[in-house]
């Protein structure tokens, strides 16, 4: 069973998260955990929108310099010892590891968070092929049970409420007696944390994914806080770095201005608990630490992005910050968007990677109220990026009839501003004569969209371009 | 053409480029070499001693609790202090590093003390920190022979010792010691840099303390 991308239903999702309780429920704390933290430790640090300029200057340089970094970085890599593989496709990436993990006769595989294992979907097939994969990020754990995709790139779980976690772990953990206490966080995490302790202990295989790839010196580097990503990659025999091109960075000097964005714009910490440099297997003497070192570096289209109008897209650091800020996101939450990558940064990516025919709707969900490039820690301008799919998706013709005729009658007046101004003239006059009584419409023709949620403001007098020039 | 074949002429195809420009070449070999430091922030950049109170407030904010002492042979009693307030078995572990082992740990006759890696049957460990980073409570931790890493992540309590005078400002200096020791462009195989102890918020948005690693992080600063 493999994870089908459900984002040509964006529309139906979307209806369907607005009508879940839970889940609407759930959403509530991106203002108080995600939002307000930001802020806090944003505020406390006065260089932090220095730092962002940094950070967007030196993704820059690199990805303009993207070959020869990556000559540099594989380089090291060899020279310590280590092995690095390139995937073209998600495909290409799935069987290299597999071969890794047949060559090790790995059964079971711990797996720390990676988004780029979620984007070639490995788990299913590692199963396929008689190997169990384990997810030990405790959020992905979850959804790993549950079989889902994550809601959240940070919080993969964000939609779960603590009774839906407790009913997964009794069916799972199918030896938990039924008068044991799963009531609160920390009994369920006590048990995840003992049931998990096992699977890192008896792994053949660890894969996780890495934050930054540092070419001067062949390092790969994660950032968590649970220390999963660490026990993955220490314990088993085998460690695979699953990531991507764009996460290569230059020097250690350069990581560190990423440190001071990443953790901030993310959790809203100072900096996240375990940050990891690796570089290389196990050296002479070591008394622990994986044989193998295996880096598996990703394409799958970001290469041809470099080229085009959606470079900026690949200085992105999946903190999640443009999802917590995002108006739409917190109306609906992740699995609306019906692939690995929610929200505005997923609403450019997710075109890019699985084609704009399927994923039409997602840069069309958003009201560009600009908030997610505000808050971008490497400044990604995300309103004019999925403004750029909206006009290939129209010059495609991909755009629905109703919106092409909208748009071309609009067009029609926008061209001739006399007529514009005349008509929106007569336009508000009417509705203000109309809705004089009540102030507002409960009923406009052409408009259910908006009346079926809420009432329609009546004008209250002349139009904007009218009272400007009154006021000028 | 093989997958790192197409991956490159690919990117050099999308970046119009053929990979044998010397400007490009040049631009990169002199990034590598020279490591140029960005914007570093003020805030760690104090006097000595207040730079490692503001370490010790850093690690506190993160949940780690601190101990000072004024010389290596008070490490022992700070240990037994930890182990005790915490209701502890008096037993640690540690790795095989140098300074651990001149400490004079034969003053606490009631501590057990084993050399090692960790299997995960131990409940406390005891390591010695590369350095240490001010602006955000950092431990700085480098594997090696001495050093296990398991030590760092499987016990459920971890004690990290680190020299007053290794307490950088910033990540930078650290990282200047980490070139300096290991020489340019090497790095030891694991460096972990650690803020206070595990936790995750995964299960409905809610804080707790030692998800997969320790619970408690304790950090003694030497004198």
């Amino acid at each position: 069973m493999t994870h089908e991308a459900t984002s040509p239903q964006f529309k139906e999702n979307a209806h369907a998260a607005l009508a879940d309780v839970e889940l609407q429920r759930s959403l509530e704390v991106l203002e108080t955990n995600f939002i307000g933290r930001r802020k806090q430790v944003a505020d406390k640090l006065p260089e932090f929108d220095a730092l962002r300029d940094a950070a967007r200057d030196i993704k820059n340089h690199t990805l303009a310099h993207l070959d020869l970094y990556l000559e540099e970085y594989e380089r090291r890599v060899i020279a310590q010892g280590g092995h690095v593989h390139y995937a073209v496709t998600a495909a290409d990436a799935r069987s290299i590891i597999l071969d890794i993990c047949r060559a090790a006769d790995a059964k079971l595989v711990t797996k720390g968070k990676s988004m780029i294992a979620e984007e070639v979907d490995l788990d299913d097939f590692l199963t396929e092929h008689s190997i169990t994969p384990v997810e030990t990020d405790l959020g992905e754990y979850i959804i790993q049970i549950r079989h889902e995709m994550p809601s959240h790139i940070i919080a993969p779980a964000l939609h779960l409420s603590k009774a839906q976690v407790e009913s997964d772990f009794r069916r799972v953990h199918t030896n938990l007696p039924p008068d044991r206490n799963l009531d609160e966080p920390e009994a369920l995490l006590a048990e995840a944390r003992a049931v998990l302790r096992e699977k890192f202990l008896a792994a053949d295989v660890g894969i996780t994914g890495a934050n930054f790839l540092v070419a001067e010196t062949g390092t790969s580097i994660i950032v968590t806080n649970e220390g999963n990503g660490d026990l993955t990659q220490t314990l088993p025999k085998v460690h695979i770095v699953l990531t991507s091109i764009e996460k290569l960075v230059p020097t250690l000097e350069d990581v560190a201005e990423f440190l001071r964005v990443l953790a901030r714009s993310a959790t809203g910490q100072e900096m996240s608990v375990y940050t990891t440099l690796s570089t290389g297997p196990r050296r002479p003497g070591d008394p622990d630490g994986p044989r193998e070192y295996h880096v598996v570096l990703l394409d799958n289209g970001r290469s041809a992005m470099l080229g085009g109008q959606f470079r900026d897209m690949l200085r992105c650091i999946r903190c999640g910050a443009c999802m917590n800020h995002c108006p739409v996101y917190q109306a609906i939450g992740g699995h609306a968007y019906g692939w690995v990558y929610p929200g505005p940064m997923g609403a450019v990516l997710t075109p890019s990677l699985i084609g704009i025919d399927k994923a039409g709707h997602l840069p069309n969900a958003s009201t560009f109220c600009g908030r997610c490039e505000e808050v971008c820690p490497v400044r990604i301008p995300l309103p004019k990026l999925m403004r750029f799919w909206r006009e290939r998706e129209f010059e495609r013709h991909l755009s629905p009839a109703t919106v092409r005729t909208g748009l071309a009658f609009w067009a029609f007046f926008a061209r001739r501003p006399w007529l514009y101004g005349l008509a929106t003239d007569l336009m508000a006059r009417t509705l203000a004569l109309m809705g004089k009584a009540r102030g507002r419409f409960r009923w406009l023709p052409l408009a259910r969209g908006w009346t079926d949620q809420r009432d329609f403001p009546a004008p209250q007098g002349a139009t904007f371009q009218a009272q400007w020039r009154r006021h000028r | 053409m093989n997958g790192r074949d197409l991956v490159f002429a690919s990117i050099r195809s999308a970046l119009g480029v053929n990979g044998r420009e010397a400007p490009r070449r040049e631009a990169v070999a002199d990034r590598l070499r020279e490591h140029p430091v960005g914007v570093v922030p003020r805030r760690g950049h104090l006097p000595p001693d207040q730079r490692v109170s503001l370490f010790a407030d850093m690690v506190t904010a993160a949940a780690g609790s601190v101990t000072r002492v004024s010389a290596a042979a008070d490490i022992p009693s700070s240990v037994m202090e930890f182990l005790r307030r915490h209701n502890l078995p008096l037993t640690v572990r540690r790795g095989d590093d140098a300074r651990l082992a001149a400490v004079p740990w034969e003053r606490e006759r009631t501590l057990e003390l084993t050399v090692g890696p960790s299997d995960g049957q131990q409940l406390a460990s005891v390591s010695y920190a590369f350095g240490a980073v001010a602006e955000t409570g950092t431990l700085v931790l480098a594997s090696g022979a001495d050093n296990p890493t398991t030590l760092n992540f499987l016990p459920d309590n971890h004690i990290v010792v680190v020299d007053a005078n290794d307490v950088a400002a910033d990540f930078e200096s650290v990282f200047a010691r980490l070139r300096a020791r290991y020489g340019e462009r090497q790095l030891p195989r694991v460096v972990n840099m650690i803020t206070g102890p595990s936790r995750s918020a995964d299960i409905q948005q809610t804080l707790i303390l030692g998800a997969h690693g320790p619970r408690r992080l304790h950090v003694i600063i030497c004198d």
